[in-house]
């Protein structure tokens, strides 16, 4: 590697790293700004005068938005998807995975099953056949129609069988050699080995229900049902209005006002600022392990 | 049965519940395509409506709406693609020449963020500041420039969309690049240092062409993006006055099928969507095989 003594090269370290940091400004400073927004009085937010730093420091926006009821129904719809769409996913993959690990000699049909997995990621059938296949399940307006549906996560079982194939096949060979059977290879060796990849899966999981929005919005017709990201969806974007009654167009004309918004990008956006540390400390690896494999 | 099958039983056993799953969520509405050859109505189930033959392709494709959606969409997306390569293999270049670690674990930090939030929260933010009267509008205006509605003029919308998406991916697509360049021979590097050359030099004859077989791999696979502008970004900044630059197929379908209830035509339109991605990802997945070896499992 090159020494970093010419004055050519710190020219070119210091405009290199000026750049980058500008463009990495750039992808936290809009947060920064909503955020200051959030914490501003309103007055001040609708005069425009808030950069990135509170005008008129107040929390009357989260006071606002923490009072709705709708706010913390949605919250809590959110909270048991999060939670048990993820135990469900992370279930299934591993499930899944494992078998599909194994090479065509140890599992007879094994391309067949591995086509068959992957085929749902490269056709659908669109959007209207979807909604009607979980309208005549009766899923609609259920919880479970905002779990069952997407609880097969395919490409994260692709990323979980290469980095099952990673492991050392000695370790499966003599623990099978020793009388063990698959399922408590899969328990006792497998899980307990691949806690960085699912750990990078499972975060994937949380962050996707959290943010996942359409599927409540369609699936849900009352707005009381809605998760978290479908109802700030509706309140960022101003609903039709036409679809309301007139208590929901009392209530949003109040909401519908700069800092009230800009407190709820806020909050939805706080868990995953905090499952993000974590979630840098898993993804590089896990993404690279299953996309470029040798 | 023999021995061999009866071992073998415990794995088939533990793909039961993924095979259920996938064959209700996906494959159940795989075969609900037939709805595209019907005049459907709901309550009649999948299969008791009257039958139409192409009617609603015939009527879709002969649509002025639905020209226009499709040329968006194919427009929008190959930006995109082109945008979303070369941004991230430029800005890896650039990563890769910080010698000080802790500054480029900083950088990547911040720019891996925007990955993890959705489009309703991007939206929400993208649509605070590119008001006329928002922040960004406030700096043009200091610069001496006019205000922009960047979000309902036709003019700005589908590159308001481009160069927001490659905002938000960016960072995260650098991932894959980099590792790519921890596997180049730290030998190659010397070698060139050797023969005089500068770090320009090296980053453009050892760097980019050791992320070359990654950058084919990605430029491929890409390919079977061309009909995908993202319905996410464009649902949640799009409003009727960009229509006419900014709908594209998917929320095209979204409104006849979820808004105006025509189902048969909606499902026609996604059906002719799902079909021609089906083309465009067989070819480039065949082709990123033959050209770097690339199987998807």
């Amino acid at each position: 590697m090159v020494s970093g003594d010419s004055i050519g090269n710190r020219t070119f370290n210091f405009l290199n790293i000026l750049l980058l940091v500008s463009v990495s400004l750039l992808c936290l400073l809009p947060l920064v700004h909503i955020l200051a927004v959030s914490f501003s009085k309103s007055s001040a937010a609708a005069a425009g005068v808030v950069k990135l730093w509170p005008v008129n420091f107040t929390i009357n926006s989260y006071q606002f938005i923490l009072k709705k009821p709708e706010f913390l129904s949605s919250m809590n719809i959110t909270l048991i998807r999060v939670i048990v769409g993820t135990t469900l996913s992370m279930l299934l993959t591993v499930l899944s995975a494992y078998p599909l690990s194994k090479d065509r000699r140890a599992l007879k049909f094994r391309t067949g099953y591995a086509w068959f997995f992957v085929f749902t990621m490269l056709f659908g059938g669109g959007l209207i056949p979807w909604y009607m296949t979980i309208k005549y399940l009766g899923l609609l307006d259920s919880i479970w129609g905002l779990i069952l549906p997407s609880a097969l996560p395919v490409y994260n079982i692709i990323l979980l069988l290469n980095f099952f194939r990673s492991l050392p096949v000695e370790l499966e060979e003599s623990a099978l050699m020793d009388g063990a059977g698959y399922w408590k290879v899969l328990w006792k060796i497998f899980v307990p080995l691949s806690m960085p990849a699912l750990a990078t899966v499972g975060l994937f999981t949380i962050v996707g229900h959290w943010n996942s929005w359409f599927d409540g919005l369609i699936l849900m017709n009352s707005p009381s049902n809605y998760p978290l990201a479908s109802y700030l969806q509706t309140v960022i974007r101003g609903v039709d209005l036409t679809k309301l009654t007139g208590q929901d167009i009392l209530t949003l004309a109040s909401v519908n006002d700069r800092t009230a918004k800009a407190a709820q990008i806020f909050v939805g956006t706080i868990p995953i600022l905090l499952v993000y540390p974590f979630l840098q400390k898993y993804f590089v690896k896990g993404i690279v392990l299953g996309s470029v494999k040798g | 049965m023999n021995r061999k099958t009866i071992r073998q039983l415990p794995l088939h056993f533990m793909l039961l519940p993924g095979i259920v799953f996938a064959l209700v969520f996906s494959y159940v509405p795989m075969v609900g395509i037939v709805i595209a050859f019907q005049k459907f109505i709901p309550v009649n189930g999948l299969f008791g409506s009257e039958w139409i033959g192409w009617d609603n392709f015939t009527y879709a494709f002969q649509l002025p709406d639905f020209r226009k959606v499709l040329g968006n969409t194919v427009y929008i997306a190959l930006m995109k693609i082109v945008a979303g390569l070369v941004v991230p293999v430029v800005i890896s270049l650039m990563l890769n020449e910080i010698r000080f670690q802790a500054v480029k674990r900083g950088i990547q930090t911040l720019i891996y963020l925007p990955h993890f939030l959705s489009w309703v929260i991007l939206g929400g933010i993208l649509t605070d500041i590119l008001s006329y009267e928002g922040i960004v509008n406030q700096l043009l205006g200091s610069l001496g420039a006019d205000p922009i509605s960047f979000l309902s003029r036709n003019n700005w919308f589908p590159y308001v969309l481009v160069v927001s998406d490659v905002w938000k991916e960016f960072g995260f697509s650098t991932i894959v690049y980099l590792a790519a360049i921890t596997s180049i021979n730290p030998s190659v590097y010397e070698a060139a240092v050797i023969d005089g050359a500068s770090r320009i030099r090296q980053m453009w004859h050892v760097t980019l062409p050791g992320m070359r077989p990654v950058i084919v791999l990605l430029m491929t696979l890409s390919l079977g993006n061309v009909l995908n502008a993202g319905f996410d970004q464009v649902f949640n900044l799009y409003n009727p006055a960009v229509y006419e630059s900014g709908d594209i197929l998917d929320t095209f379908v979204f409104r006849m099928g979820m808004l105006d209830f025509q189902y048969g035509l909606a499902t026609a339109i996604g059906m002719f969507k799902s079909v021609v991605s089906l083309i465009f990802i067989s070819v480039s997945y065949w082709a990123a095989y033959r050209l770097v070896n690339y199987r998807i499992f």
